[in-house]
Order: structure tokens, then sequence, then C-alpha cells
């Protein structure tokens, strides 16, 4: 009796049953948080019927459905990009931000809030009308799109991937050093607004937000999908993947372009969200038993996004008034589920 | 056909050798061999593609092999290289799989025919039997043949390109392939990558330390001296014309023509004659102890002061001035020629 010859490619019902999860926990979002609205009447109202309370209608569509739609965008960005940097560096503890597109961010951020809004005469109070809506996310931008550009430019020029990794990492302690620097000489409440801003949130995206935020993730996520051949190609280092006929220094260009992207607009409109990045490409290998990326890259986007639909609902302490930092909530709950999911495996790697 | 003419290897500031013509013929196995650091490496990965030529040129079939497309090339010619791969829970299949690269559309979708180019490839290095298992649970031997199936998916043609089965002389290139493995999985390797190249029709080259293993198996052998000296030709040839012993005695290994080994014995002791039993094999075998511990031998008929007959009967008489004495056992001749005195006496005299 012949070994079956196993064949490769996506699993249908795998992807069937994430992408249940997916709508479950998107349901589920937009069911639960200080109020908590019935299916049936989610239903009714996305439908454009009338709800039960007035209110209701409000909540949903100006409040929860822009964060669930930013949950499930930022959940699959933050995956993406983590697989990518996780395969592209060789690293297990590769994250989206490691090549310093969030201390890039952190820096635009804390020059506004810190910077130009201390140097300003208004009050507190006034200076957060100042910074509201698209300000903080351009800023954001603004640092990300920098210190991803002094990257980009690095990478053209350097050959090996893991001096980039050091140039990355040098660029955002840079950027890190200066907003130590800003916090040290600003007043105790807007380094809170800025803390606040670093502590991660899902509900400060709009819907004119969403018109810039939506498509430069949509990008990104395309990027990415463009990019796993390549990707599967690097697993066995950059001289497998030049004698397989790669451009790697132009494969990598994109990678980070996408990667960055997808880090970027992350950060610049929820702020810094960390433990997605580094832990869904963890359990999506762990759980699918593969190192293919044409299979590893939409499951952690579906799982990612899940995830981070969850953490935001828990972070909303459902039926209280109370809201939780996601980055805590992301910590404290995600932590021992995926130290159980990886260390089943005895060993974390790369692919 | 790959070829070579008056190429120069190296990095920009250091040659490593130069005006080489070479050729590699479809369905041969040529072993370079050579000391370490004479270049071998830097060599195989010219002819990859991977390093540019110092100078002269690198043909394949006609074409310049530097400024082909890399992915035409990447169809035509495929590495493995020297090292492991840290490539975690890649199951073997998928590993392979990465080979078909070049031939794939954007998404990386593998067609029937890839998918019979992969199995092909498995199947000749007969690695379908843990095509699921991931790399790093298998053992030395069978991840280096999962990583030449790798190499094998990658040039052997879509059949809706390529004529038949075979590979259309394309060129499969192998560094130090045997390192790491013990003497059977390289003679085992080895093997296979011989009948690889006579089933696919395609040219194998791979460095190896290992000279005695490659003037066995190899049709032809590179030879790349410190240097930067270079011969080939086929084993028997350069082993008979003394060009193997010329470029090894100048790294200070004396490499023996009639038997094809180095010799690794500096005589210490002196001159001792050997006189055989008939069939030969007990004097081969008492003529490498004796050179072992320490002594010069001869057996061209003239007796020396220290003798030693093998009998007919299986023991071994040792005459020297003092007399004869009988040994049943190869390790009582030793013991009695490495007592004190019959050494003081062959020293002295010899």
């Amino acid at each position: 009796m012949p070994t079956p010859f196993p064949k490769l490619g996506l699993r249908p019902w795998l992807f069937l049953l994430l992408l249940f999860l997916l709508v479950l926990a998107f349901t589920l979002s937009l069911m639960l948080g200080s109020v908590n609205i019935p299916p049936q009447q989610v239903a009714q109202i996305l439908l454009g019927g009338a709800p039960a309370k007035a209110s209701w209608a409000d909540i949903l569509f100006k409040f929860r459905l822009p964060k669930a739609v930013t949950a499930v965008l930022v959940g699959a960005a933050l995956s993406t990009a983590g697989l990518q940097m996780q395969t592209l560096f060789r690293n297990p503890l590769a994250d989206p931000f490691i090549l310093g597109v969030s201390s890039g961010a952190s820096l635009g951020v804390a020059l506004v809030i810190l910077g130009i809004g201390a140097a300003s005469t208004l009050t507190f109070t006034a200076g957060l009308s100042v910074f509201g809506d698209l300000t903080l996310a351009i800023a954001a931008s603004l640092g990300a799109g920098l210190v991803l550009g002094a990257v980009l430019v690095v990478a053209r020029r350097v050959q090996n991937t893991l001096t980039l990794l050091v140039v990355g990492l040098m660029f955002g302690y840079l950027a890190s050093a200066v907003v130590t620097l800003l916090i040290y000489f600003s007043q105790p409440e807007r380094v809170q607004l800025f803390s606040l801003w670093s502590s991660g949130s899902f509900g400060g995206v709009t819907w004119s937000q969403m018109r810039v935020f939506a498509p430069a993730a949509i990008l990104g996520l395309l990027l990415g999908f463009a990019m796993m051949k390549p990707l599967n190609a690097l697993l066995l280092g950059d001289d497998y993947a030049r004698s397989l006929g790669l451009n790697v220094r132009r494969a990598r260009f994109w990678i980070i372009l996408s990667a960055s992207l997808l880090a970027g607009a992350s950060t610049a409109f929820c702020g810094p969200i960390w433990f997605i990045g580094v832990a869904v490409p963890h359990v999506a290998r762990s759980l699918l038993r593969t190192a293919d990326h044409r299979t590893l890259l939409p499951a952690s986007m579906l799982m990612g996004a899940s995830f981070a639909l969850v953490a935001d609902v828990i972070a909303q302490a459902p039926g209280s008034q109370h809201v939780l930092p996601l980055n805590v909530v992301m910590s404290l709950f995600g932590v021992p589920i995926i130290l159980w999911i990886i260390l089943r495996q005895r060993q974390l790697r790369f692919s | 056909m790959l070829t070579s003419s008056s190429l120069a290897i190296g990095y920009p500031r250091r040659l490593i050798a130069s005006n080489l013509d070479l050729e590699l013929r479809p369905a041969e196995l040529v072993c370079l061999i050579g000391p370490n650091g004479a270049g071998k490496s830097t060599l195989l990965r010219t002819l990859a593609g991977m390093l540019p030529p110092l100078g002269g040129i690198v043909r394949l079939d006609g074409e310049n092999l530097h400024a082909m497309p890399s992915l035409e090339l990447a169809k035509r010619l495929a590495i493995v290289l020297t090292g492991g791969v840290e490539a975690g829970s890649l199951s073997a299949r998928l590993l392979v799989s990465l080979g078909r690269h070049p031939h794939t559309d954007w998404l990386g979708r593998l067609t029937v025919q890839d998918e019979a180019a992969i199995e092909r490839a498995m199947r000749l290095t007969d690695t379908l039997a843990f095509a699921h298992r991931p790399i790093h649970e298998l053992s030395d031997g069978e991840r280096q043949r999962v990583m030449i199936a790798r190499a094998l998916a990658q040039i052997l043609p879509s059949p809706a390109v390529g004529e038949g089965l075979g590979v259309r002389d394309n060129i499969l290139l192998l560094d130090e392939p045997t390192a790491f493995l013990d003497l059977p999985r390289r003679v085992e390797l080895l093997q296979l990558l011989k009948r690889l190249s006579r089933e696919t029709n395609c040219a194998i080259l791979l460095t190896t330390h290992d000279l005695d293993l490659a003037l066995r198996i190899a049709d032809q052998l590179w030879l790349l001296s410190s240097q930067g000296e270079f011969h080939c030709g086929i084993p028997e040839e350069l082993a008979l014309n003394g060009v193997i012993a010329r470029v090894f005695r100048s790294e200070g290994v004396e490499f023996d023509r009639a038997s094809g080994a180095f010799k690794i014995h500096q005589p210490v002791c002196g001159p001792i004659s050997l006189h055989g039993d008939r069939d030969g094999v007990a004097t081969a075998w008492t003529w490498r102890a004796l050179e072992r511990i320490g002594y010069e031998v001869h057996n061209n008929g003239i007796r020396r002061p220290v003798h030693v007959d093998v009998l007919d009967s299986g023991h071994w008489r040792l005459t020297t001035l003092h007399g004869h004495s009988e040994h049943p056992t190869l390790a009582s001749l030793l013991a009695a020629l490495t007592t004190p005195l019959p050494v003081e006496e062959v020293q002295g005299r010899g």
C-alpha cells in the first residue's frame, strides 16, 4: 500500500470555519457593549428597519459598526504584517513594528500632543478639540511614513536582511528617545492624553476617517496577497530564494512596504497595538501545521480579525460603563491562551 | 551543456583562480575536490550565477549564464547549498514544492504538471515515504535527499514544455552534500546522484572532501588546488598520471598512486620487508598495520634485517637478527615489533 501523495493548497472547510468564527465575532461586537442590543434588533437595524429603541440605531451606526470594521481591518492588517516580518527576518519574535514604524507614529503623535500642544496657550480641553479627528492620524501617518521611507531607502541599498533589521531597530530607538524627551518636559495632562493614545483603541475611527484608513489597510492586504509566493520562496533563506529566480531585493522592498503600510495605518488610527502581530501568526502555524503562506496568510488575516473583535468586546466590559485599555485586555486574556497553543508545540519557529 | 572559457573566479579584491575552461556534460556526475579554502564553493556559486565572474564567461547552451533572466536560469539550473536549512515545520512535501517557484503563476498555484514534477522528484530521490513529515524530524541523510528533491523539482520540465520525462541537459549543483553524513549515507547519496544523472540526463556537479568516494564514483574529477591550479579528467587518469598526488603534495599530504589512498603515517621505525601469502588480502592488511606503527614497508624481494612472512597457515613469522618468532595473530606480531629491543635494533642498523 503506497503512501498517498499529500496535496498542498487551501483547505476550503478550514476557511469556512474561520469565516464563520469571524462572522460570529463581528455579530457579538455589534450586540455587546455598555448597552446590549439583541441580535434580531441588530439585523433589523442593519436591514434598514426601525429599532425597538431609537438610540440603538445611532449606537450601531455611529459607534459599533465603524469600530467593528476597524477591528477587522486592524486585526487582519497586524497579523499579516507580523507574519511577513517573521518570515522576512527568519525570526519568531519579529512583529509588525520591528522596523520602527510604530515608534515613528508615536513620534508624530507625541510631537502634536506634547510638542505643539504644549507650546500653545490652549487649555487641555481646548487642546483636545484641536487634536480632534484627523490631526492625530495625520501626525502618526507622517511619523510612520518618515521611518518607513528611511528604512526603504536603506533596504534598496543593503544586501543583507539582518543589517536592515538592525537599522530599523536603531530608527525605532531614535524615535523613542525623542518621545521620552518630550514626555519628560510635558505637563501631566498631556502625558496622560498621549498615554491614552498609546494604550490603543478601535473606537476612535469615524466614518470620515474610515475613508482614509480602509483603503490604506486594504491596499496593504492586497499587496500582502501578491507577496505570498515570494514569502514562500524566502522560507529557505535569501540564497535559495535567489537561486529560485526571485529578485530578493525587490521582493523585500514590496514586503516591507506592505507590512509598513498595514502597521502604519493601524497605528495611525488606533494607536500602537502590540499583541496581535506577534501572536496570531504563531497560532495560525501551530493550529494549521503548515508553513505555506498561501494558507497561513489568509488564515492569519481571518484569525487576527476575529481575535481583535473578541478582544474589543472584552475591553468594552459588556453591561458596564467602563472601557479597559485594549492592549491590556489583549495581553491579559490573550497571553494564556496563546501560550497554551504554542507550548503544545514545544519549539517556537518562524516557519 | 554548461561551459566556461577563461573564467576567473573570486571576490573583488581576491582572485581565487583564473583561466578556467570547464565543460559540464549531460548525464555526467562530476566531483569537484580540493583543499579547504581553494575556492570550490566560489567556483560552484559562480557557475550557479550567484557570484559574478571576475573575468571570462560561463555559457549555458551557448548563452551567457550571468546575463540570463533569473527565472529562465532557475528553470535550467538548481543548487543545493552547504549546511542545513533552518526551516522549522516545513513538511518535506512543501519544501520540495518550493522548487516549482519559477514555474508557477503569481499566486504560486501548482498545476497538474507541477504536482507531477514534484511527485517525480520525490520518487527519484526516494523521499515519498516521509512527504508529510516536518523536515526537522528527518535524519540528516533523509533531509539531504529532500533538498535534492527540491532542486530536482526545480529543473524538471513541465511535460507540456519539455520533451518526454528527461531533464533536457539541465544542471544540478551541490555544495558538499555529503558533509555531516556517515559513511554508508555518503555512499548512498553519491550512488543516488549517479543514478539521477543517468535517469534524468542532467549534469551534476558536486564539491566534496571525500577523495576516496569521488575517485570511485565520479565520471569526471575536477581538482582545484589552493594555488588556483585546475585539473580535470576521469578519476583513474588523474591518479595514474600523478596529478592528484602533485596537487595534494603541495598541501602536505602524500597520495599513494598504487593504493589510491592517502598515506597518513610518516615512517619512523626504519625499513621492514614483507613477504606475502598467496591471495594477498592478509598481506595488504599486514602492510597497513606495519605502516600504522611506523615502519617503511618493502616487498620487492630484498630481505631487510627485520622481515615478516605471512604464512599460508594464517600465522605470521617475524625474523630479526635475534632469531625467529611465530605469531598467531596480527596483534601479537605488532606487540613483538613494538617492544623496545627490536626497534632499537632496527634503528641502529637501518
